[in-house]
């Protein structure tokens, strides 16, 4: 579903991603592990046509995401860093406004609309002004944009971050449910996360892939067989950088 | 039905259209827009001591008050997108640029209209009190909507060129300013002192006055709607290269 090759990302003189290259089918749940700073964004937004890549591209269900990148996007669902949602829009007129540009129209649009409340639990703010919203419900907003159009490619980045372990769980219950039928990718520096939902994990730093393979494969590394240990061994001693965009 | 371009075109404008009434800042804005023109008409320019329903005085008010509240209504477009981080979600959705551009564009321009129509009662007054030549009240309007889209275009090129409003805001000014100074007779005279003719035409050519003036008289004139619609695309084309490279930054 998504091959990614040989993405490539420099800022001024600063390689943020250094040649990372992988493939995701359906059915999977890749996630991508790092400390901050390690890239994951970056190549997350090259992925879904934010960015354009310094070089090297990535292809999904076959359309070149730099060449074609309309097609590609129209397969992809996109949960950005801090779910970014129009602040004076409310939820049904958010979720409206992308199924429209989703080329949905008439009852279609609506049944769309209608069945993303319902499968992120926003049936009660559906109404409510984004602005007014708590983060965990601003969240699954942003996390109904992305999923309304059934994409065969997920792509989410930190979706759990900042939410409390309700709002975690059910936010990762989300994922379990659509998993099936998807390509799912997401970032996150939390590890229970990745052995609570991933069936494959990445370990990122500073630009590269250190470590790749499931759970159990990954805490195999490490004598102690747990992933914190594995994950400190491999990314130590990296500086966090801090600036931003 | 439409086609892919404007389809996705027009929810991006709906969306952003929309956007205006969100808050009561729009009412407002159209309230004191049309405070400012009619304060101006009557009390500056004594429209009634002219003794004369001469709607001169009413349309030469326009260029300068479009000055100052068109970069206020444009500098939301593209700042606000990429200060709350929505730009990352917009240019991630199957949505082109210029679809974007356009889109976010004629929302603001309708906007303007919305306050430039507001106006109309000055011209009933105007023909309760005597009979002004139609023409030059359709060319007045003509005009008036023509150069606020014009500074609508420049205003979404500098809310392009950064995050920050009131830098949008003042760029956008400066730019508008430029455009309605360089033709304006008065300001032509002076520098006429001292500058080469070809010069000073080459300037004034740039300028939105000159074609503002003639729209007034009532003709239609091809060659100004083209300035006027060259004005913009160039705009649009320039907020469109300033998006693309935002993008390696
Ligand atoms: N727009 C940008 N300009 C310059 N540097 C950036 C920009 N965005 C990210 N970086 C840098 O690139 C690196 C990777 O960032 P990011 O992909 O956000 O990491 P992660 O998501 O893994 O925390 C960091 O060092 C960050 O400071
Ligand atoms: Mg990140």
């Amino acid at each position: 579903m998504l091959e990614v090759r040989q993405l490539r990302k420099n800022y001024g003189s600063f390689e943020a991603v250094k040649g990372i290259s992988f493939t995701v089918k359906q059915g999977e749940i890749l996630g991508f592990l790092g400390p901050n700073g390690a890239g994951k964004s970056t190549t997350m937004r090259m992925v879904t046509g934010f960015l354009p890549p310094t070089s090297g591209t990535a292809l999904i269900g076959g359309h070149d995401i730099v060449e074609t990148p309309i097609p590609a996007k129209a397969l992809i669902g996109y949960l950005p860093e801090n779910a970014p949602v129009y602040p004076e829009m409310t939820v049904a007129g958010f979720l409206d406004f992308v199924a429209g540009v989703r080329g949905y129209c008439g009852a279609e649009r609506a049944r769309r609309v209608d069945s993303a409340v319902e499968c992120c639990r926003l049936g009660a703010v559906r109404h409510q002004m984004v602005e007014t919203l708590s983060k965990g419900y601003k969240q699954r907003v942003c996390f109904a944009q992305a999923v309304l159009h059934d994409p065969s490619l997920l792509v989410m980045d930190e979706p759990t971050d900042g939410l409390d372990p309700n709002q975690k769980h059910l936010v990762r219950d989300m994922i379990k449910t659509m998993a099936a039928e998807k390509a799912i990718i997401i970032s996150t520096h939390i590890l229970e996360e990745v052995e609570a939902v991933c069936t494959r994990a990445m370990i990122i730093n500073e630009g590269r892939i250190v470590a790749e393979g499931t759970p159990v494969e990954l805490k195999a590394r490490h004598p102690s067989g747990r992933l914190d240990e594995v994950f400190r061994s491999l990314t130590q001693g990296t500086a966090e950088k801090t600036t931003k965009r | 039905m439409m086609n892919a371009f404007t389809g996705n075109m027009f929810e991006i404008f709906k969306r952003e259209f929309r956007a205006y009434f969100a808050s009561p800042v729009a009412y407002v804005f159209l309230v004191f827009y049309l405070m400012l023109i009619g304060f101006l008409t009557f009390f500056v320019s004594r429209f009634y001591e002219a003794n004369q329903a001469d709607l001169k005085y009413f349309f030469f008010w326009f260029p300068w008050v479009n000055l100052l509240l068109v970069p206020a209504a444009t500098m939301r477009l593209w700042t606000e997108e990429r200060r709350t981080g929505t730009l990352e979600l917009l240019m991630t959705l199957p949505v082109t640029l210029p679809q974007a551009l356009v889109g976010k564009f004629l929302a603001a321009w309708l906007f303007m209209m919305i306050g430039v129509l507001l106006t109309l009662p000055v011209v009933f007054t105007t023909i309760y009190l005597g009979s002004p030549d139609a023409g030059a009240v359709i060319g007045g309007y003509a005009g008036a909507i023509l150069l606020s889209g014009a500074y609508v275009a420049v205003g979404t090129l500098t809310s392009a060129m950064t995050r920050n409003q009131v830098i949008s805001f003042v760029i956008a000014f400066v730019i508008c300013l430029f455009l309605a100074l360089a033709g304006w007779p008065p300001v032509m005279e002076i520098v006429n002192k001292w500058a080469p003719g070809w010069l000073v035409n080459g300037i004034a050519s740039l300028s939105v006055m000159p074609h503002f003036e003639s729209l007034q008289r009532g003709v239609i004139d091809v060659r100004d709607v083209i300035y006027y619609v060259s004005v913009m695309a160039l705009a649009l084309f320039g907020a469109h290269l300033v998006l693309e490279n935002r993008k390696s930054s």
